[in-house]
């Protein structure tokens, strides 16, 4: 044995470590891949040594190799052995190395828990340290169910270092195992009064963490947590406080009340950025919060405009960026506030540093008003211009359009400017966002009728240019505006002054090179174009002109015909021949146009895009129903039946070919013509009733007669400037006009002079140009506003959504009315096994302050309290603590205790009224100990479990639950947990635990799918205890 | 909570990397590419906070990092942290580094990634923040160095 040590150490010697990996990799940097490929077999070939040190060296540098992105889990295995070794150096290197590499797909990961057990149970405080560190990396929903109670127990370790490791790693748990939560929180909360600051920040970090995802459980702490803020010197500790206070005051607008003054006082005295910045923030939450009931915080708002101000007038670029972000929340509820630092924020749209522009930014679009709008988004388009770089233009151009659409394009008061703006940012090179500005310009076009006169024309100059938006390839993204203008002059061709040539633009060879999709749709609007010219000459005999048009069509459409996409060449075919069909009439002199028109007849209207999801099933409809008879278990192998309708994935959505008779066929066509007949959301060809929808919010935007007297083109000025002129014009004169009305003595030269110190304009006083005319989207008809439907399903917080304050069904409840709640938990004691630990929580109900509680023991025959030294046997116990109404605190016992057994307690208190009167109380209860409170989770390996089940010491007996239905997993996860037993093996549809009391009796037990346990113990009074208590455990669910 | 730590050279070469969730070993690399793509490019006097890593996290997450001579360190963090706080961590960090180091410079952290790790442990577990106080930081890491070095000296003995 010596010897192979020591020829272990000398091999060692020679192998390479860390260090000489790292230097090798450099020297080799021509041929890297190389290089490492060789370590690696080196590696392989030290995994294969028995050498525990050899292992653990390969390990190490595998864990340097995953940093360079190769994929070491072919080692997973050699890992868990590193890991399990004895010394702490090497399970060190394999905790790192699994920290790094092991996750939920890690089929090793199960072979884990009894040495990650066995680790945390170490009499090393280090061992457990790092098996705590390494497992909150890894932990999986079934180690945390193993695991739970070991890491539960470590919170009350004697070393902090412990307790806050294990406080920490406790969220991880909750999150895998969210069953978890409830028993642990006491615990948890208990925590939060640590006197060690570590462990207290740890405890405040994770309640945070699980308050931020579900505030409202976590409100009762709000009076503890108020405690520590007033008490708390640690920044860290205040700043995470002062974040959850934020999340907790929308919920309860008192404790917002209470918060203003302590946080005021402390963005007035602290010193530190972070903790004024987050004061600031906060107190932002409470007025949010606040907003609707109590107008009078103007001083708290100023406070927090005029520190966020100083944050953003600072040199240092990070209190900019922060002061920015906090801005912006202001704004949602105090826009005024905000607005007057306009000054401020346009500055800071020059700033040199991206982060910062792109707040700005984001500010302004709360700020824009009627009266604003077209001056802030002309500074905007002059950044657009002097902008480098694509990605920071695209996000100006996406925010010009956020901004100016915002509400149901509630600022824009002259449309005519807009889509001049819109025109102006297709001049824009390289921009990825064509499709946004189509796609506003076709939203503009149909829903706002007054505008489509003009819109329609500045499409037409459009598609006339269209050579300068494709004549570069790497400008096409923005050839998709050429989309919406041919479909806006195709529609609406009616306002078109010269279709005619519009119509030769959109049947340019050029447009060929376009993509298919564009193509299709200046196809199908040539026709629409054709139409329409056609009906212009309507009634002239022999006209020229309309068989020049259906000549020009022939002549050009068979380009499209020949085109590669399908769509282009189905629609081209077809129209090509209705022209020929219509020249053919033509040259008969047969009236056409008004037929050609029917077909183009009937408006469109905009359907909202959460429309087609709101529409209810129809009563007696099941979407999950086969449609045909399910196709042989031979036929799908690669799909899973079922899932084509049960599931919305997309690779799902490949069509099954099933075979039908061409009867059935057409019998079904028939019935769906029938539905959509009968269907009012269905489009059909025929002309569509011109609904027209009120919008909630297009009453209150006033409707005004276009102002045709002011004149439409100043030449020398890029076009959306001249609508800002006008507009500015407009509105004085509007403004001198009304001035006229009311101090009509007074002479037009003094009503100007006046306008230069006339106060700021009040938003009602500002009119739009132009009857707005908004036609909202169409949405079902009895389809319910609901907005939830954007909650992600698979978020893992929704399940730690558990109201704490309901009472636990596995701790025991006790409640004197009106003066004292209390529940208890009772836990094998780890570090003395003769003893178990009851943990008990005090709440004060009453409205009295509780003073001097003492404990009455009755020690019964099996059971004692463990009483401080040197007191008698009789004496009482004294609670360490007074309670103030309303709040709660725990306290623990030690009891020596050996079966089951019910220890009689007394409780006497005082109850004190006030500073003069007392009452004094006694109030008796027993505690229940229940038998599996004395089973202490044990490890156990599979092949020790097989011997102690040989050995015949053991009685069997056995137990049927009737009535179960839950998943398999979550009943063992709840043997584990309530009745503290570990899985020793599970396999298919049985599982073997194990589990031993206190005084080293064993419990196994064999739990099959069936519901059935079979128990073995080799104490029969304990055996029928423990099943009946698991049974107890099942019917209550 | 922070998603992830990197820490990377002045061209983008990783020194160490911690993630907090799983990502598999190519989009681990990805991540860093865009990372120092997005962060190579600031110039030292704007400010450290960086919004936009399309690859981890989402909206809700920002990147915080320092640029120290050669290294940035970046943290990949949630709302649920305060910016300016995770900032005076970065420098805790980097402030126990140099203690634990004695002057470090990136050839530590390159030969040593190992060790940068234990520290690491002692400052953040599981994305969470585990210690902030640099004294007692250093002590752990110290205590734990001294168990490897008795042990060590058990083998020599051998």
């Amino acid at each position: 044995m010596a010897l192979k040590i020591v020829k272990g150490s000398i091999d060692r010697m020679f192998d390479k470590n860390l260090q000489d990996l790292v230097r090798g990799i450099r020297n080799h940097k021509d041929d890297e891949a190389k290089y490492i490929s060789t370590c690696i077999d080196e590696i392989k070939q030290e995994l294969k040594q028995d050498n525990i040190a050899v292992k653990a060296n390969a390990v190490c540098k595998l864990t340097y190799l995953q940093m360079l992105g190769y994929d070491v889990s072919w080692a997973a295995f050699n890992i868990v052995e590193v890991m399990s070794s004895s010394k702490f150096t090497y399970k060190r290197i394999g905790y790192l190395a699994a920290s790094q590499c092991f996750h939920e797909g890690t089929d090793v990961i199960m072979l884990t828990t009894n040495q990650i057990r066995k680790d945390l149970s170490s009499p090393n405080q280090y061992d457990t340290g790092v098996a705590l560190t390494g497992l909150s990396c890894f932990v999986t929903p079934d180690l945390a169910r193993d695991l739970a109670n070991d890491i539960m127990t470590l919170m009350s370790h004697t070393k902090p270092y412990i307790r806050k490791k294990a406080v920490l790693i406790m969220y991880k748990v909750f999150l895998k195992y969210p069953e978890s939560l409830r028993p642990a929180f006491p615990r948890l909360k208990e925590k939060l009064e640590d006197p060690d600051p570590g462990v207290q920040s740890a405890a405040v970090n994770v309640i945070c963490e699980l308050a931020r995802r579900n505030p409202k459980n976590y409100l009762s702490l709000a009076p503890l947590f108020f405690k520590l803020m007033t008490s708390s010197t640690n920044n860290w500790v205040l700043i995470k406080i002062i974040k959850l206070f934020g999340a907790l005051t929308p919920l309860e607008p008192r404790l917002g009340k209470k918060l203003i003054e302590p946080l005021t006082n402390l963005i007035h005295s602290t010193s530190a950025m972070s903790l004024l910045y987050e004061c600031v923030n906060t107190v932002i939450a409470v007025l949010i919060s606040l907003s609707s009931g109590m107008p009078n915080h103007s001083a708290s708002i100023q406070l927090c405009v005029q520190k966020l101000r100083i944050l953003i007038e600072d040199s240092d670029q990070n209190l900019k960026y922060l002061g920015l972000l906090a801005m912006s929340k202001i704004l949602k509820t105090h826009p005024k506030s905000v607005q007057s630092h306009k000054d401020l924020i346009l500055q800071c749209l020059d700033d040199k540093d991206e982060s910062i522009r792109l707040r700005a930014l984001d500010l302004l679009y709360g700020m824009v008003s009627k009266k604003n709008l077209m001056e802030i988004v002309k500074k905007l388009m002059l950044h657009v211009d002097k902008a480098e770089g694509t990605t920071y233009r695209d996000e100006l151009l996406t925010k010009i359009i956020d901004i100016c659409s915002q509400s149901n394009f509630q600022y824009i008061t002259n449309f005519e400017w807009y889509i001049s703006i819109l025109v102006e940012l297709t001049r824009l090179e390289g921009t990825r966002h064509g499709h946004l500005i189509a796609s506003q310009m076709l939203d503009v076009a149909i829903r706002v009728k007054a505008i489509r006169g003009f819109a329609v024309a500045q499409m037409a100059t459009l598609l006339d240019n269209a050579h300068l938006l494709t004549g570069n390839t790497q400008r096409n993204g923005i050839c998709e505006v050429l989309y919406a203008a041919a479909w806006i002059c195709g529609e609406f061709s009616e306002h078109l002054e010269d279709p005619m040539q519009t119509l030769e633009a959109m049947l340019r060879p050029k447009v060929a090179t376009l993509p298919g999709h564009i193509q299709a749709v200046y196809v199908q609007n040539a026709a629409k174009l054709f139409a329409t010219v056609l009906r212009k000459h309507d009634g002239e005999t022999e006209s020229q002109a309309a068989q020049e048009t259906s000549q020009l069509l022939i002549d050009r459409l068979p380009l499209f015909v020949q085109s590669a996409n399908l769509e282009v060449q189905e629609r081209a075919s077809c129209i090509l021949q209705l022209v020929k069909y219509i020249q053919k009439l033509q040259q008969k002199n047969v009236e056409v146009a008004e037929e050609v028109t029917a077909l183009f007849a009937g408006e469109l209207n905009p359907v909202a895009p959460k429309a087609q999801k709101k529409v209810p099933i129809p009563e007696g409809l099941d979407l999950d129903a086969w449609i045909n008879e399910p196709p042989s278990e031979s036929e799908s192998e690669d799909e899973k039946p079922k899932a084509v309708f049960a599931k919305e994935e997309p690779k799902h959505s490949r069509s099954r070919h099933t075979e039908v008779d061409e009867k059935e066929l057409a019998r079904r066509r028939e019935v769906r013509k029938q539905e959509q007949a009968n269907n009012p959301f269905y489009i059909k060809a025929s002309p569509s009733s011109q609904k027209v929808y009120d919008a909630p919010g297009v009453e209150h935007i006033p409707v005004v007669q276009i102002d045709l007297s002011v004149p439409l083109k100043v030449p020398g000025m890029p076009m959306s400037d001249q609508y800002l002129k006008l507009e500015v014009e407009r509105r004085q004169k509007e403004k001198a006009e009304r001035k006229k009305k009311e101090k009509k003595k007074k002479r037009e030269k003094r009503g100007k002079e006046r306008k230069a110190d006339s106060g700021p304009e009040s938003e009602e006083d500002i009119t739009p140009a132009h009857q707005v005319d908004i036609v909202t989207e169409e949405m079902p008809e009895n389809a319910l506003p609901s907005d939830d439907d954007d909650k992600d399903p698979n978020d893992p917080h929704k399940a730690l959504d558990i109201d704490l304050d309901k009472y636990v069904p596995y701790c025991r409840h006790l409640q004197f009315i009106h003066v004292l709640h209390i529940v208890y938990d009772i836990q094998g004691n780890h570090q003395d096994e003769s003893k178990v630990v009851v943990s008990v929580i005090f709440e004060n109900k009453s409205d009295s302050f509780l003073k001097s509680m003492e404990f009455n023991v009755l020690d019964s025959l099996n059971s004692k309290l463990q009483r401080p030294e040197g007191a008698g046997a009789h004496d009482s116990l004294t609670v360490p603590f007074q309670l103030p109404p309303g709040q709660d605190t725990h306290a623990f016992l030690f009891v020596s205790s050996v079966s089951v057994s019910i220890v009689a307690v007394c409780i006497d208190c005082f109850l004190m009224q006030s500073d003069e009167s007392s009452t004094h109380e006694k109030l008796d209860f027993k505690l229940h100990f229940t038998c599996t409170s004395y089973l202490i989770t044990t490890p156990c390996y599979s092949d020790a479990y097989a011997k102690l089940l040989e050995s015949g010491d053991l009685k069997g007996s056995s137990l049927r639950l009737e009535g179960i239905n839950m998943p398999f997993h979550h009943l063992l996860a709840r043997i584990c947990f309530h009745h503290h037993f570990s899985v020793v093996e599970r396999i298919d549809s049985c599982a073997s635990m194990y589990s031993r009391s206190i005084q080293g009796h064993h419990v196994c037990l064999l739990v099959k799918t069936t519901v059935s346990i079979d128990a073995k113990c080799d104490e029969p009074s304990l055996l029928g205890n423990v099943l009946d208590e698991i049974k107890q455990t099942f019917s209550k669910c | 909570m922070i998603k992830a730590i990197l820490i990377f050279n002045n061209h983008g070469k990783p020194r160490l990397i911690r993630f907090y969730q799983y990502f598999a070993e190519d989009m681990q690399q990805q991540i860093i590419r865009e990372t120092f793509h997005l962060v190579s490019k600031r110039d030292d006097n704007v400010c450290n906070f960086l919004e936009g890593g399309s690859l981890i996290g989402g909206s809700d997450y920002k990147l915080i990092y320092r640029h120290y001579a050669t290294l940035y360190f970046v943290f990949c963090v949630d709302s649920s942290e305060s910016e300016l706080g995770i900032l005076d961590l970065i420098q805790v960090f980097v402030e126990t580094l140099d203690k634990c180091f004695e002057n470090v410079c990136e050839l530590d952290l390159i030969f040593h990634m190992d060790k940068v790790h234990y520290i690491l442990q002692e400052v953040v577990m599981g994305g969470m923040v585990l210690e902030t106080n640099m004294n007692e930081i250093v002590a752990q890491v110290e205590l734990q160095n001294r168990m490897e070095k008795s042990e060590v000296q058990v083998w020599a003995s051998i």
